[in-house]
Formats: C-alpha cells, structure tokens, sequence
C-alpha cells in the first residue's frame, strides 16, 4: 500500500500496524507521538491501528527549541 | 515574605526560563540549563523520521523542570494548536508557548492568531503563554481569555539586540496583572538584568546562552543577572537627578584656608 509518513510518500507490506510501524523505523515508542490522517492515536492503541492506502502518518517528537 | 513568582497557580523557582535550541551539543545543554537553574525550560515539536539519534532532548532537561513546548512552526492558529495537542500527548505536562509567525525575516509574532490559539487552548486546559509583540490592548484580550502570563518580545528572535521595546514593555507592567515575562533578542545579562530592574516578572533567553563561546558560564551570568535585577527593583532604586549630587563630604576640604569662603 502506499501512505504518507511525515509528508513522504511510503510503500509499505500489507498489514502493518502503527506500532510495527514506530519500532520498524528504530524509534523509541515513549519518545514519539503519532497523528494518523490529523487524529493523535495515543500509544496504547498503536498495536491495534492497521495502517491502509492512502494514510497519512505524523511522528513526531521534541527538539531543541526557543 | 519571600517574592515568589507563580504561574497558573504555581510557584516557579526561577525567573530565568530558558530555551533549548541552538546549543552546540546535548551535553552542553545539560550544563549550561543546570548553570542557568531554570525551572522553565523550552522544546519545540518536529518530525522524526529513522532512528532515536543521540537521544531525545527531554534525556537532558533538569529534573524536576516544567517542560513547556512552543508551537514554532506555525504559521496560523489552527497549526499552532494542532501542534500543542501533539505536544501535550507526548505526555510532559500542560504548558504551551505559543508561537505564531507568519513572516520569516524578523520572526515577529501574528497577535491576532496567536489569540485565536489562545482562546482555544485555554479552554482545552493547557497552561497558555503566548509569545506576543508588546501591545496593551491585545495584552489585555490574553489576560481576559485566560493566558497564564503573557510575554512580549524584547527584540527579533535570535537577534541579540536587547530591549528594543522597552516603552511598551514597561505599559504592559504597570497595566497587566498576569506575569510580564520579556522573551526573544536578549543578547545580554545586562539585557536581562534590565528587564528584571524595571519590573519583568521573568525573562526567557535562548540564543545569547546558546551560541555563546561559553554556554555553560553565560548560563551562570544569565542567572546572576536577573538575581540583580530583581532584587534592586524588589527592594527600590535610588532616584535619579537632574543634577549631581556629591557623594563625599562638601566640608573639611585640605586646599581650604579658614579666612577663605
């Protein structure tokens, strides 16, 4: 399927679920927040979120910043 | 009675607050927000794509600090609030900086949008400080929807220019019974210490300790700074004259002979 994550377009396998997702790409869940198509999933729910075409994903986390 | 500063009902042991961006490493930061004892530190929310780097930036914060995020990046109410939901869902607390800039060159705030989040936020429950461009009447629209403190800038972000907005700074202290906190273009303790003497409740400083050759030490004399300040205004200065008036005795002068006026 194809989506967007952090404005990017993806392909991934079928069947993926946001906490697959989160951990695939080496992140550390309690570090990151996802907003899946505007809506923050909160990461007690990661596991149960099937990702499908056209989802747009944001993860996001705190920097540095003023 | 000792003078405490209190936000949104709680005490804040420092009138110091500090940003964490620009610093030339983690560590570094560490140091230098432990040197500035700041009790109110800031982070700003992005995208984070492959791999925890060299870990995140909440690993280096005081302990025990108030984390409170920004809303840099948006242009608009609706972003700047999508950005403090964000925030408050990676579960460090309530507290917002609102930032809305919509002009890249001088990165002075929108007051009307920054409004907007404002009002929105607060009734969502977050502890909203919105970064604001020093104007009493729409310093007044914040305190009446419920901003926690409200703070003006000094001079362009990053610009290290000072107080260029002291006149009005000065208006919104007299006039506004929330927290005046200055924020944005101090470039020196004596930016800072200035801001405290004429009655700031707070300042909030970033680049000047961050790009500084010394972070860690210009943390310190930050600190020390607004400690000075703060205690000549609680405590009263002396006035100023239009004239001098002599600080040693006018009498007993050695050149003076006793037949002489």
């Amino acid at each position: 399927m194809q989506v967007r994550i952090n404005g990017t377009p993806a392909a991934l396998e079928e069947a993926v679920n946001l906490e697959q997702l989160i951990i695939g790409k080496g992140l550390i869940p309690e570090r990151v927040v996802v907003e899946l198509n505007l809506r923050i999933i909160p990461r007690n729910q990661w596991r149960t979120v099937l990702l499908k075409d056209d989802d747009a994903i944001e993860i996001v986390s705190f920097v540095g910043g003023g | 009675m000792k003078d405490m500063l209190e936000i949104a009902g709680r005490r804040i042991e420092s009138r110091l607050l500090v940003g964490t961006g620009k610093f030339p490493g983690n560590d570094v930061t560490r140091e230098a927000l432990a040197a500035s004892e700041a009790h109110i530190v800031t982070v700003a929310v992005r995208r984070v794509d492959a791999g925890a780097i060299s870990g995140s930036i909440l690993d280096f914060l005081p302990p025990g600090c108030i984390v409170m995020a920004n809303t840099s990046g948006a242009r608009n109410a609706d972003e700047a609030i999508r950005i403090a939901r964000l925030a408050r869902a990676a579960g460090t607390g309530d507290w917002i900086k609102i930032e809305v800039v919509a002009d890249s060159k001088y990165l002075l705030p929108d007051n009307l949008e920054t409004l907007r989040a404002t009002e929105t936020l607060v009734k969502e429950g977050f502890v909203v400080l919105p970064y604001m461009s020093p104007d009493l009447s729409m310093a007044r629209r914040f305190v009446d929807c419920g901003a926690a403190a409200v703070m003006p800038l000094g001079s362009p972000i990053g610009s290290n220019r000072g107080l260029r907005t002291k006149e009005l700074v000065e208006i919104m202290i007299r006039e506004i019974p929330i927290p005046v906190i200055v924020d944005a273009g101090l470039g020196k303790p004596s930016h800072a210490c200035e801001c405290m003497e004429m009655g700031c409740d707070a300042v909030l400083v970033n680049t000047a300790i961050a790009i500084a050759p010394n972070p860690v030490n210009m943390a310190a004399a930050f600190k020390l700074a607004v400690d000075a300040g703060r205690m000549a205004y609680v405590n009263g200065l002396a006035g100023q004259a239009e004239t001098a008036r002599a600080s040693s005795p006018l009498t007993g002068f050695l050149h003076k002979d006793a037949d002489e006026k």
